[in-house]
């Protein structure tokens, strides 16, 4: 039990370190980094919370995938270190301070709810829940349309960046 | 045919040459509209002496179509034949058809030669539609058409700002009158429950007692319309202006015809004004009063035409007064004799000015005695008859209005004097120009004429002076003299024959074919028997002949022997001199007391009520609001991303706080 | 320990997301926060599959996975175009959608 609350303030510090991170930090490629470190923290969260499959979806698919194409974009544009101009305007004030009003409230709404459930450490589950089997039982049985909805997204947005990212003949290099 | 069948045809003829004329116009050539025109008026005159062929004592009324028929009142197109109608139609039938072989000649060379026939047409029949209206309803139509008429022709060279600017002033004085002679007919028919002449009458008498105040109200109402037609104070001032119009025009509307109609609407409507004798006394004193003034005016005024128009003024005055103090025989002979020799004096400085080239000032005349004899005589004619020479018919028609006046006794002697006094200033300022015109040596304009041409300038407006052209809206370039021109002559000849003899249907004593002639329609009226005895009569027609000898005498000395004196006594009282030049100063006190406020309230309108206040609050204020609040809306669409991300999140915080509060 | 922990951390992870959104010009760094938020739901989503012993909610998650990133490839592709085009990597230059 003590072993599983170290390990969750450990994640969760490594999370919110990597978010932080991702805010503050000037150089994209030092926020990419940053947001890496946070998904991984996130997947040992997610591990503790039972969801073996998806924790592992997240390192390899995310963490693996999405992110080294963030880095090759980054790489590719050259993000500088200093931006033009500084960060600044009414909404750069403004805005961390209505995102910490909604986060605080959240808090309060999760804190302050009437479920009891919250407050247990969850219902009772067996040795395979999460695993991949059960989740893919899931994608088969009940949420096939969502399922497939999804891999025609994926197809969507393949099509979508090829597009976007298409040479125009004659117009630039 | 009956006597009222004469009267349809005498109104038909003119409306017929209107027709043919205004619809045909382009295929009748040359001067054909013009005597198509002048057939008519013929016509007209033939079918007013078939009229007068077939009158008798009675009046006879025809309706030709109801146009409202309630219980109590009857109104409809009709006519009356009586003889103060056949009389009227007599006088304006036949000076019109003289007028309009003159204008045949006058006006061969102006660009509207048809258009204007067509409107003289138009005045003719409105004006015979006015005199054989047999209740208010079509006396009211024909005094508004003749107003239009007038207008009409008064800027019938409408290209000439000083000729429309008049048309507008005589128009807006003649509406003045319209409105109280509807109203007075508003009050009548309220009274009396009858619009037509007999039942207004007759229920006056029962109604009314004498000089009931809604009675005199009515007369008085009716005197404003009166008045505004022919010219009294205080709404004369535009009969001069309507000199703009051209010489015949002015002939026949502002001297023989539509001017008189005020007399003869006191005339007609004597039942009501001897039932209301405060309004008949008002009228005689402003009668005088303005037969008065007009003559101190005309002495001095420099334009040929408006001398003539200050005399018709002063004129209609003495008919006036003569219709006022009930003596109707007296005051229409008066009417038709002035026709004459108003007409005869009009034409005659028609025929100078067609000399001078257009232009119309006295200052610059002189001598044409050589050059246009028969022009020379017309024109004396009508000097004497205005003058009342002893003999002519101004002499029997004017003297017998002043004996009956003393005839009345009591203030009317006062009014006679006066009558007396203006018949002096009369015969002067009539004589004044006689021989400013035709005596003394000839102006170059009179040199070239005797040369043999007419003299030929510039076409300039002879009141200002501007030059202009002689297209459409101006009068031609040639200009037409009498001795020249046998239509001219032909009209001018007869009416100085009629200025000379006309005085023969009323000589007192010995024929007074006019007052018994007139006798039936005035049978009813309380002063039938007031007649001074011929002897009387004679003995003031002794005086006025006296009178006027005299001036014509001192005018003589003054114009002819010592040429140079009217100047310097010019220059001794100029302080009356300007005063009498400024026509009394009536125009400046008008425009100081009417035009300005109008004027000043209709751009205080203009300025303030529409563009500031519609436009700019109303208006302005509407769109304003709009405006703002799109712009207000516009504002949030910034473009930026982070703006709209802000947005979002302040929505989403705000919802969840609305459920955390709700469920709290 | 309590679902309650892994709900608060959700939110807090989700509110510096939302900061980052707002405050930075860069867009490949606002798609990163943008990412924060979503992997912020996610750890919601599985913390209440959990709380209910359902999977339901594990299977939500990954669908949500999938769309960030089919997001995430449009997103770049759209910056990298920009870049293409020689235009400025700045969230505030691109306001033409004003007014």
């Amino acid at each position: 039990m003590w072993f599983e609350q170290v390990l969750f303030f450990l994640a969760a510090i490594g999370a919110l370190a990597g978010a932080l991170g991702v805010v503050v930090l000037r150089n994209p490629f030092y926020s990419v980094l940053a947001l890496v470190a946070h998904l991984v923290a996130l997947a040992v969260l997610f591990l503790l919370l039972h969801a073996e499959f998806l924790a592992a979806a997240q390192v390899v698919v995310y963490a693996g995938a999405v992110m080294v194409l963030y880095i090759f974009v980054v790489a590719y544009i050259g993000g500088s270190d200093e931006p033009l101009r500084p960060e600044g305007g009414a909404v750069a004030v403004f805005g961390p301070i209505f995102a910490a009003a909604v986060g605080i409230e959240l808090c309060i709404a999760f804190i302050a709810s009437g479920l009891d459930a919250l407050d247990t450490t969850g219902a009772d589950v067996g040795a395979g829940f999460g695993s991949p089997e059960a989740i893919g039982q899931m994608l088969l049985t009940r949420f096939l349309v969502p399922f497939e909805a999804a891999s025609y997204l994926l197809l969507v947005a393949a099509v979508g960046a090829v597009v976007l990212a298409r040479r125009r003949r004659g117009l630039e290099a | 045919m009956s006597a009222t069948g004469y009267g349809w045809l005498v109104l038909a003829f003119p409306v017929a040459g209107m027709l043919i004329v205004s619809l045909g116009w382009r295929v009748l050539p040359g001067r054909l509209p013009g005597w198509i025109a002048s057939a008519a008026i013929l016509g007209s005159f033939l079918a007013s002496l078939g009229m007068l062929d077939t009158v008798d004592a009675e009046s006879h009324v025809d309706s030709a179509w109801t146009y409202v028929a309630t219980a109590d009142t009857r109104a409809g197109l009709s006519i009356l034949v009586d003889p103060l109608s056949v009389f009227m139609c007599l006088v304006v039938s036949g000076v019109s058809f003289l007028i309009h072989v003159y204008s045949v000649a006058y006006m061969g060379s102006d660009r509207g030669y048809a258009r204007y026939f067509a409107y003289l047409n138009y005045f003719v029949f409105s004006m015979l539609l006015l005199v054989l209206a047999a209740n208010f309803l079509i006396l009211i139509i024909g005094w508004a058409f003749v107003g239009a008429a007038s207008y009409l022709l008064i800027s019938y060279w409408y290209r000439r700002t000083t000729a429309t600017y008049a048309g507008i002033k005589a128009f807006v004085m003649n509406v003045i009158g319209d409105v109280g002679l509807v109203v007075a007919a508003f009050l009548l028919l309220n009274e009396t429950g009858a619009l037509d002449y007999a039942g207004v009458f007759a229920g006056a008498e029962e109604v009314f007692a004498p000089d009931d105040p809604t009675l005199v109200a009515a007369c008085l109402l009716i005197l404003v319309g009166a008045f505004a037609k022919s010219a009294q104070l205080p709404l004369h001032t535009w009969l001069p202006d309507a000199m703009e119009g051209p010489t015949p025009v002015s002939a026949l509307i502002h001297a023989a015809t539509m001017v008189t109609a005020g007399v003869y609407l006191i005339a007609r409507m004597f039942p009501l004004f001897e039932l209301a004798p405060t309004a008949a006394d008002i009228s005689a004193v402003i009668g005088t009063a303005t037969l008065l003034f007009a003559a101190t005016v005309a002495l001095v005024v420099t334009d040929l035409k408006r001398v003539i128009a200050y005399s018709t003024i002063s004129q209609i005055g003495y008919m006036v007064l003569g219709v006022s103090v009930a003596a109707y025989g007296a005051g229409l002979f008066h009417l038709m004799t002035h026709a004459f020799f108003k007409a005869l004096l009009f034409m005659g400085a028609g025929s100078v000015i067609g000399a001078m080239a257009g232009i119309q000032d006295l200052d610059r005349m002189g001598g044409f005695r050589k050059a246009m004899p028969f022009t020379f005589i017309t024109f004396a004619i009508g000097a004497l008859a205005l003058a009342a020479f002893p003999l002519t018919s101004g002499f029997f028609s004017k003297d017998e209005i002043l004996s009956y006046a003393i005839e009345r006794g009591q203030g009317f002697v006062v009014l006679a004097v006066v009558g007396y006094l203006a018949a002096f200033l009369t015969a002067f300022y009539a004589f004044r120009m006689v021989f400013r015109v035709f005596t003394g040596d000839p102006v170059p304009e009179a040199r070239e004429l005797e040369g043999g041409h007419v003299a030929h300038g510039e076409p300039v407006n002879p009141m200002t002076g501007e030059l202009e052209d002689t297209d459409v809206g101006f009068p031609g370039p040639e200009h037409h003299v009498a001795e020249r021109s046998w239509p001219m002559k032909a009209a001018m000849g007869p009416l100085a024959l009629l200025a000379l003899i006309g005085g023969v249907v009323g000589v007192p004593g010995l024929t007074d074919t006019l007052e018994h002639f007139l006798e039936p329609t005035f049978e009813d009226s309380r002063y039938a028997d007031v007649h001074p005895s011929a002897g009387t009569e004679w003995a003031e027609l002794g005086i006025g002949g006296v009178i006027s000898l005299s001036a014509i005498a001192l005018a003589y000395v003054m114009f002819v022997r010592r040429r140079g004196i009217t100047l310097r006594l010019r220059d001794r009282f100029a302080a009356v001199h300007n005063f009498l030049a400024h026509k009394w100063y009536f125009d400046e006190l008008y425009d100081a007391l009417f035009v300005r406020p109008f004027t000043g309230a209709g751009s205080f309108g203009r300025r303030v009520i529409e563009t500031d206040f519609v436009q700019g609050f109303i208006v302005g204020g509407a769109t304003g609001v709009v405006r703002a609040g799109t712009s207000f809306a516009r504002a949030i669409q910034t473009g930026y991303l982070r703006a709209y991300a802000l947005l979002l999140l302040l929505g989403v915080g705000g919802i969840a706080l609305y459920f955390l509060l709700a469920s709290s | 320990m309590d679902i309650t922990w892994y709900l608060v951390l959700s939110a807090f992870i989700f509110a510096i997301g939302a900061a980052g959104v707002m405050s930075r010009r860069n867009p490949l760094v606002v798609l990163l926060c943008l990412e924060l938020m979503l992997n912020a739901g996610n750890l919601a989503l599985i913390a209440f599959s959990r709380m209910h012993g359902g999977e339901a909610g594990q299977v939500f998650a990954l669908i949500v996975m999938v769309i960030a990133a089919c997001e995430v490839v449009i997103g770049l592709g759209i910056i990298v175009a920009m870049y293409r085009r020689r235009l400025p990597i700045d969230v505030d230059e691109m306001s033409e959608l004003r007014g």
